[in-house]
């Protein structure tokens, strides 16, 4: 007993614990929470706009709890689905295409702080799994990434359709790319830091928040998020209408889900993106950290104080993400979607050039002193 | 560019390497619904060649018709434009009077006015409802549904089915108002009104539609005049044909509505055209129930009307009519008759040919949707992928009356 | 060339009135007549194209729209129509033609024999006709000359026969099908 205690409390052992807590807690609220709970929220919510009752058959004994076990009524059967081939199919890039699309909106999460820098019992924790210098550097590279997953989805399921729609899609996905980098470029230029972590700690006064600052650039950023994600109106790839179901048309069972999973993940870690660079992460707006620290380090005492701060923390950040989530659902279920070649026209002839002039305004903006750099 | 290129014998294709795609398109695909092919020749996303099959959905209606009695078409002609089915029966039930030379009370010809538009308006929003769902729009399509849902809870009320109404008679109709009918289209209408309108704002305005809708599938007066074009799709391209007031019939002599034309025959202008003209019709149910007289729904002349029910089960007149009626059919005098009504989709006629005989010798029904997706070739080479959606969703395929 | 009175009304129309003056000397017009106020004219299968051509042309009539082609089988009764005995004409191709312009209608016949099922493509003068001929070839075998594409439409390309022929059994077995269920 003493020796595990002992263990545990080495420095290294503790800081892989505690890191080790984190990727726990971040997969499960993404993979555990947010994908089921989201495909719930968008079935209801969907059913409110539209005027009907929406997903309530699932129930275990009678027992409904409003349609929230279709959930797992849905993974379920998705689970005991046929996995499905092609003939002809590239067999092995078929079955690693949905693993290629879901891993990088998973990684992505690494670097995006959910907390502040709490000290709990003498120990610092940093509410984010890993601290990197060029967080919003990695967050493009490995984001790039996904399109790969689609790509051969598209090509290795031996379908036209899936062809065309992995065209789509790699077309789409870089050109957003390319964008979505320029957007965030202003914000970088204003608060002097690619860490993630660095940019929300800089946002703890409400009158430094990107969206105050540089809301052209998360309007702009926001689009390109929705087009990031292939959701409508930016679905084209996967345009039910046109291309059957685009890339993942001969995708079933589990695969399918991944593929599906996916989309919600990359949904949320954008989201999460968003809420970091320009909604101040978890800081409450005109309330300081130390302000909580106090109070919360009075009433309770310094250590549970700020464990009760961390966790406002957190749920102020889940929050933030929540509401952006439903934003992005809410343009979901209102618009129509876009044809191919008007996506791309809106990507590089007018978010691409809005977010140059964005970056030239930011730029003059700081250099004459109208915008000062906290 | 391109021709030039032909000129100095350089093949674009050949020198970049690339080739065309052919792909099918349907009949199992989302945007087709198993009604119909398209062959598809794709250089990238731009459709070089399209070759329509139809056919999917044949099920011989004008054999089937021959072997029936004259009233036992109607169940089959619901099941040609099935969006709007009762506009079928009144065609029918028209031309079949034509040729015996018949004119149905003043009542019928209200009762029939007032739910030709009824099932216009449904054919017009299924038809408006899935153009925006195949476009992305789901919300916009479930109001409409919902719109027609309650459209058809009216109908129900008068005839008992939703779907396939089977409404209509030779020489009359089957059943008369309900009590309580006005009060609930009332009730029906301006809800309908209030869906329309939230229709309205999601998309008529809305930059993505606009975009995808504009200029596409666009067709000059002059060709749509050519391929045999009728209805909203004609009236899109600015002509303002309409049965209703170029060949008045039942009492549309007597109702007050406009006739939208749009100018330049894109998909837009047909949207367009097809939301005013759920409006009108809207106006002209109103209208009807308004100057609509009591009296009686069928022809006085035992010849032609089935007996009622009552009197059927309790005198002997009755009975040896409806006996004759159904086993032997109404004698139709020989002859040959063409009428024509305005269907959701265009002009649709009936062209009957009687030999006297109890059944139709022939019995030819003009689709109006098989001479638009005749066009459809012409609408699309040329655009791109994505704008067959649109375009194919305004021209209004229904597989059962182009296939019939 | 055989006339019958209009039945119910009395005189005739400016349509058949001025189709009679040109058509008429022109020899091509086998019968006319206007029943239940359906001016029906009835013209040689060779001639179709001179008198489709006309009614297009013509200042006074302006047939623009060629609205429905279809064709009828009067096997066993060609009693009903006077000229069709002595042509020994089994088939009649039906146009029903018109004129947004003038808001008027005509109907055209051609019969045919069941020997020679052959009339000339209209596809020439109005575009539309082209699925509707596809279609009259398709399920009563009359052909169509100079059709640029005149193939099977709504039934499959390994169907035999035409099934709106009188003669086809409504419960004929198609040799794709086979024989009993």
């Amino acid at each position: 007993m003493d020796s595990i205690v002992s263990l545990i409390t080495q420095p290294l052992v503790l800081e892989l614990l505690i890191t080790l807590v984190k990727i726990g807690f971040i997969l499960g609220l993404t993979i555990g929470f947010f994908a089921p709970m989201l495909a719930w929220v968008e079935r209801k919510q969907s059913a409110i706009m539209q005027d009907r009752v929406g997903a309530n058959r699932a129930g275990v004994f009678g027992i409904t709890v409003i349609g929230l076990l279709h959930s797992l009524a849905d993974a379920i059967k998705l689970i005991f689905k046929e996995d499905f081939i092609p003939r002809g199919a590239e067999r092995g890039l078929h079955t690693l295409a949905p693993v290629i699309a879901i891993i990088p909106s998973l990684v992505v999460f690494a670097v995006i702080p959910f907390g502040g820098q709490y000290t709990l019992w003498g120990h610092e924790v940093n509410l984010v799994i890993a601290d990197l210098d060029v967080g919003l550097l990695y967050v493009f590279a490995i984001g790039s990434l996904a399109t790969y997953g689609v790509v051969i989805a598209g090509w290795s399921s031996n379908n036209n359709w899936s062809l065309l729609g992995g065209l789509r899609a790699s077309a789409q996905m870089f050109s957003y790319e390319v964008t979505m980098g320029l957007t965030v470029i202003g914000l970088v230029m204003f608060y002097q830091s690619l860490s993630l972590v660095d940019i929300v700690a800089k946002q703890e006064n409400f009158w430094h928040w990107g969206i105050i600052w540089h809301f052209p650039a998360f309007v702009l950023f926001l689009g390109c998020a929705v087009a990031e994600n292939k959701r409508v109106p930016f679905d084209a790839p996967e345009a039910e209408a046109e291309l059957v179901a685009g890339y993942f048309t001969e995708y079933s069972g589990m695969k399918f889900v991944m593929f599906w999973t996916a989309e919600f993940l990359e949904m949320v870690s954008i989201s999460g993106m968003c809420v970091a660079l320009f909604l101040g992460g978890h800081h409450i707006p005109f309330v300081t950290q130390k302000f909580l620290l106090t109070a919360f380090g009075d009433l309770l005492g310094q250590d549970i104080g700020a464990v009760v701060v961390m966790l406002i923390g957190v749920g102020v950040f889940i929050t933030k993400l929540v509401i952006l989530l439903v934003l992005q659902m809410t343009i979901r279920w209102t618009m129509p979607r876009f044809r191919y070649d008007q996506i791309m026209k809106l990507g590089w002839k007018m978010i691409l050039p809005l977010s140059l002039c964005w970056i030239f305004l930011v730029g003059v903006g700081i250099l004459t002193g109208v915008m000062p750099r906290p | 560019m391109r021709e030039e290129d032909k000129e100095r014998g350089y093949d674009f294709h050949k020198a970049s390497h690339t080739e065309t795609m052919t792909i099918n398109m349907g009949p199992s695909h989302p945007a087709t619904h198993g009604t119909v092919k398209f062959f598809l020749t794709l250089d990238g996303e731009t459709i070089e060649d399209i070759d329509v099959e139809i056919g999917y959905l044949h099920r011989a209606f004008e054999k089937e018709c021959e072997a029936q009695k004259w009233n036992g078409v109607f169940p089959y002609t619901d099941r040609l434009d099935y969006t709007a089915s009762v506009l079928n029966n009144v065609g029918y039930a028209m031309a079949a009077e034509k040729l015996i030379g018949i004119e149905v009370p003043e009542r019928c010809k209200y009762l029939r006015t007032m739910i030709s538009e009824m099932a216009r308006m449904s054919g017009h929003y299924t038809n408006v409802g899935a153009g925006a769902l195949e476009l992305g729009a789901l919300t916009a399509f479930i109001y409409f549904i919902e719109a027609r849902e309650l459209l058809w809870d009216l109908i129900e009320s008068i005839c008992g089915a939703r779907l396939t109404h089977n409404y209509v008679r030779i020489g009359g109709l089957t059943n008369d108002l309900p009590d309580g009918f006005r009060e609930n289209v009332k009730r029906v209408f301006a809800k309908n009104r209030k869906l329309w309108d939230d229709f309205d704002i999601m998309l008529t305005k809305n930059r993505i539609f606009l975009d995808r809708m504009r200029d596409t599938g666009g067709i000059s007066q002059k060709d749509a005049i050519a391929w045999g074009f009728t209805g909203p799709c004609l009236r899109a391209a600015g002509v303002p044909y309409d049965v209703r007031r170029a060949q008045p019939y039942l009492m549309y002599d007597r109702m007050n509505f406009d006739i939208p034309v749009g100018s330049t025959g894109d998909n837009f202008d047909r949207y367009l055209v097809r939301m005013e003209e759920i409006k009108q019709s809207m106006s002209i149910v109103e209208q009807c129930l308004e100057q609509m007289p009591e009296g009686p729904i069928n022809v006085d002349d035992a010849r032609w009307r089935m007996p009622s029910k009552d009197d059927s089960s309790t005198k002997m007149e009755p009975l040896i009519f409806h006996f004759k009626q159904i086993i032997e059919g109404q004698s139709i005098p020989a002859g040959e008759a063409y009428q024509a009504v305005e269907g959701a989709n265009g002009e649709l006629g009936f062209y009957l040919v009687s030999n006297g005989g109890g059944k139709p010798w022939k019995c030819r029904v003009r689709p109006p949707s098989f001479a638009l997706t005749s066009a459809l070739p012409l609408l699309v080479k040329g655009s791109m992928l994505a704008d067959l959606i649109p375009t194919f969703d305004m021209i209004n395929l229904i597989g059962g009356e182009c296939d019939r | 060339m055989s006339e019958e009175k209009n039945s119910g009304q009395g005189g005739v129309s400016d349509v058949m009135a001025r189709a009679k003056a040109v058509l008429g000397p022109m020899g091509v017009l086998i019968h006319t007549h206007c029943q239940h106020g359906d001016d029906t004219l009835v013209v040689q299968a060779e001639d179709i194209l001179k008198v489709m051509e006309f009614l297009r042309e013509d200042k006074s009539l302006r047939f623009d729209m060629m609205m429905d082609l279809t064709a009828v089988d009067y096997l066993g009764a060609e009693e009903m129509h006077p000229y069709l005995k002595p042509m020994k004409a089994r088939f009649e191709v039906v146009y029903h033609l018109y004129s947004i312009e003038k808001n008027h209608r005509i109907r055209v016949k051609v019969p045919l024999t069941e020997e020679s099922p052959f009339v000339d493509s209209i596809t020439g003068i109005w575009v539309g006709a082209d699925w509707f001929e596809r279609e009259a070839w398709d399920l009563y075998g009359v052909v169509f000359r100079g059709h640029p594409n005149l193939k099977r439409i709504l039934l499959y390309e390994e169907f035999e026969g035409h099934p709106l022929r009188k003669d086809y059994g409504k419960m004929k077995r198609q040799p794709l099908i086979g024989p009993v269920n």
